[in-house]
C-alpha cells in the first residue's frame, strides 16, 4: 500500500507538471492519465473505464489561461489506479462509481492548489522584479526551474494524499454489498455523456455549419449502436 | 540584419533573407519552449518564460552574456506578456529577430504588447477549443468502437502532439523569418480557417463518439438499457445547454457521486 501510494506519487507529480509547466503534451487528460493509473494497479481496462468517464466531464473544464479549472493530471492517474484497485477485490461497478467523483473531487482540490501554486510564483518574481529588470540570465532561468520544481511538488503531493485516502475507501466501497451496483455504470454514462454532449454544444456551436456535422455524426453513431447494441 | 549570421554570410535586412539561427541556439530555443509557462504567475504572466526562451538567441547580441544590450533585452523580454503557450513561439521567434536586428527598443515593447491579444485569442480557439476536443472525441470514438486501451490512448497523444509540436515548431519558424511583420502570419490560412474546421470535425466526432461511448459503457441489457442512458443523456445535455453558464456538469456529477456516496453509508451504517 505505502509503495503503491509513493509510486503513484511520483506519477501524478510528472502528469501533474504537464498540465501548465512541461510539456503540455496533455499526457495529464483523464483518457491517459486514468488508463496509466489502471495499468499500474494491474487492470488498465479499468483505468481505461474511468479515464473515459473522467474525459467525458474534462470536455467541459478547458484550460484557459488565468481561469481556474479542474487540474486532470495528479487526480485522473489517482482515480483510474483506485478504481483497478476496487475492481480487483469487488464490484467493479462501485468502485467506478465512487473513483470517479473522487478523481473529480482531487482534480478540483488540485485546480485550487494551481491557483496558490501561482501566487507563489507572482510573489517569487515580485522578490526579483530588481534582478529581472537587470537582465540576469541566471534570475531568469532560476523563477523557471523554481516554478517548475513547485508545481512537481504540489502535484506530487496532491496524488500522494489523494492516493492514500482513494485506495483503502474504494477497495473497502467495492467489496460491500449495495443496490446501487446495478445503476453505478449506467448513471456515470449517462451523467457523462450529457456534460460531454453540453460541452461540445458551448464550444462548437458558434462556428458556422457544425450544426450539419453534429448531426451527420449524431446519424452515425445512432446507427452504429443499434448494429451494435442488438 | 546586425548580428545573426545570414545564409549568405553577409548583412541582410528582413525583406530581403531571412538569416539562418545557428541550430544549437534554435535546439535551446525549442526545447525551451515546452516550459514557456513553467513560472507562470498573476504579475507577469509567461513574461519570464518568453524571456527564458529568447535568452538563448540573445547570446548573439554584441558583448555577449556579459554585454550591456544583452542585459537591456533580456530585461525587456522579461516584462509582462500573455499568449496561448503553443503560439508563444511565434513571439519568441519574431523578438529574438527584432532584438538581434538591433531594431528600437521603444518599438520592440509596442511589438510585444500588440501581439499578445491575437496569440491568446487564436490559440485558445485553434487549440482548446479545437483541436484538444476534437482529438478527445476521436479518442473516445475508438473506444466507443471497441477499440484497445493501448490504441486508444496512443491515438489520442499521436493525433494531438503531432499538432502541438508542428505548431511549436513552425511558430518559431515564422516568427523567426517574419520578425516584426510576423502579425501577417496570423492571417495564415492554418489560423484563420483551422478553427472553424476543427471545430466543425470536433462536432461530427462528438456526434458520433459519445453515443457509441455509452453504449460501451453501459456494456450488457441491450438496446433498451442503452436507450434509456441515451435518453437520460440528452435530456441532461438539453438541461446543461438551457441553463448554460448558470450550472456546470462536472460539479453536479460530484454532488451526485457524493449524494450516492452518503446514501451507501447510510445505508451500511
Amino acid at each position: 500500500m505505502i509503495v503503491d501510494v509513493l509510486v503513484l506519487g511520483m506519477l501524478g507529480a510528472l502528469l501533474g507538471l504537464d498540465v501548465v509547466s512541461f510539456p503540455q503534451a496533455q499526457i495529464s487528460r483523464p483518457l491517459v492519465g486514468a488508463t496509466i493509473g489502471g495499468a499500474f494497479m494491474g487492470d488498465v481496462g479499468v483505468g481505461l473505464l474511468c479515464g473515459v468517464v473522467l474525459e467525458l466531464f474534462a470536455h467541459e473544464t478547458l484550460p484557459f489561461g488565468a481561469s481556474r479549472y479542474p487540474e486532470w493530471g495528479s487526480s485522473s492517474p489517482i482515480a483510474g489506479a483506485a478504481a483497478a484497485a476496487g475492481a480487483a477485490v469487488g464490484s467493479m461497478p462501485m468502485s467506478l462509481l465512487f473513483a470517479v467523483p473522487f478523481g473529480l473531487l482531487a482534480a478540483s482540490l488540485g485546480g485550487w492548489s494551481m491557483v496558490k501554486l501561482r501566487q507563489l510564483n507572482a510573489r517569487l518574481a515580485r522578490r526579483r522584479l530588481e534582478a529581472l529588470a537587470r537582465g540576469s540570465a541566471r534570475t531568469v532561468a532560476g523563477l523557471q526551474v523554481a516554478g517548475a520544481c513547485a508545481d512537481l511538488i504540489r502535484a506530487g503531493a496532491l496524488s500522494m494524499g489523494a492516493a492514500a485516502c482513494a485506495l483503502p475507501a474504494v477497495r473497502w466501497v467495492a467489496t460491500q454489498q449495495s443496490p446501487l451496483e446495478v445503476y453505478a455504470v449506467p448513471m456515470l454514462a449517462s451523467l457523462g455523456g450529457a456534460v460531454a454532449a453540453g460541452a461540445a454544444w458551448k464550444m462548437f456551436h458558434s462556428t458556422p455549419g457544425t450544426r450539419w456535422f453534429g448531426i451527420a455524426g449524431l446519424a452515425f453513431g445512432t446507427l452504429c449502436v443499434i448494429v451494435l447494441a442488438r | 540584419m546586425t548580428h545573426a549570421a545570414s545564409t549568405s554570410g553577409q548583412p541582410s535586412g528582413p525583406s530581403i533573407a531571412t538569416p539562418r539561427l545557428p541550430w544549437r541556439i534554435r535546439a535551446a530555443m525549442i526545447s525551451r519552449l515546452f516550459a514557456v509557462q513553467a513560472s507562470w504567475n498573476y504579475e507577469i504572466l509567461i513574461g519570464n518564460g518568453i524571456g527564458f526562451c529568447v535568452e538563448p538567441a540573445l547570446r548573439l547580441l554584441p558583448g555577449g552574456t556579459g554585454g550591456a544590450t544583452y542585459r537591456e533585452a533580456l530585461a525587456r523580454q522579461c516584462q509582462y506578456f500573455n499568449a496561448h503557450p503553443y503560439l508563444a513561439s511565434f513571439a519568441v521567434g519574431a523578438l529574438a529577430r527584432a532584438e538581434l536586428d538591433g531594431q528600437p527598443a521603444a518599438r520592440i515593447e509596442r511589438f510585444r504588447s500588440a501581439l499578445c491579444s491575437p496569440l491568446g485569442s487564436v490559440g485558445d480557439r485553434l487549440v482548446w477549443v479545437g483541436l484538444l476536443p476534437s482529438c478527445s472525441f476521436g479518442a473516445l470514438l475508438l473506444f466507443g468502437l471497441g477499440a484497445t486501451p493501448l490504441a486508444c490512448v496512443l491515438a489520442f497523444l499521436l493525433l494531438y502532439n503531432v499538432g502541438h509540436v508542428s505548431l511549436r515548431l513552425w511558430g518559431l519558424q515564422m516568427g523567426w523569418a517574419q520578425g516584426l511583420t510576423v502579425a501577417a502570419a496570423l492571417g495564415h490560412p492554418i489560423l484563420r480557417t483551422g478553427p472553424d474546421w476543427l471545430a466543425r470535425a470536433g462536432t461530427f466526432l462528438a456526434g458520433a463518439a459519445i453515443p457509441l461511448v455509452v453504449m460501451r459503457l453501459v456494456d450488457g441489457g441491450g438496446l433498451p438499457r442503452v436507450g434509456i442512458s441515451l435518453a437520460l443523456a440528452a435530456v441532461g445535455a438539453g438541461a446543461l445547454v438551457l441553463f448554460h453558464g448558470r450550472v456546470e456538469g462536472w460539479r453536479l456529477a460530484l454532488f451526485a457521486g457524493f449524494a450516492a456516496l452518503v446514501l451507501f453509508l447510510l445505508r451500511h451504517a
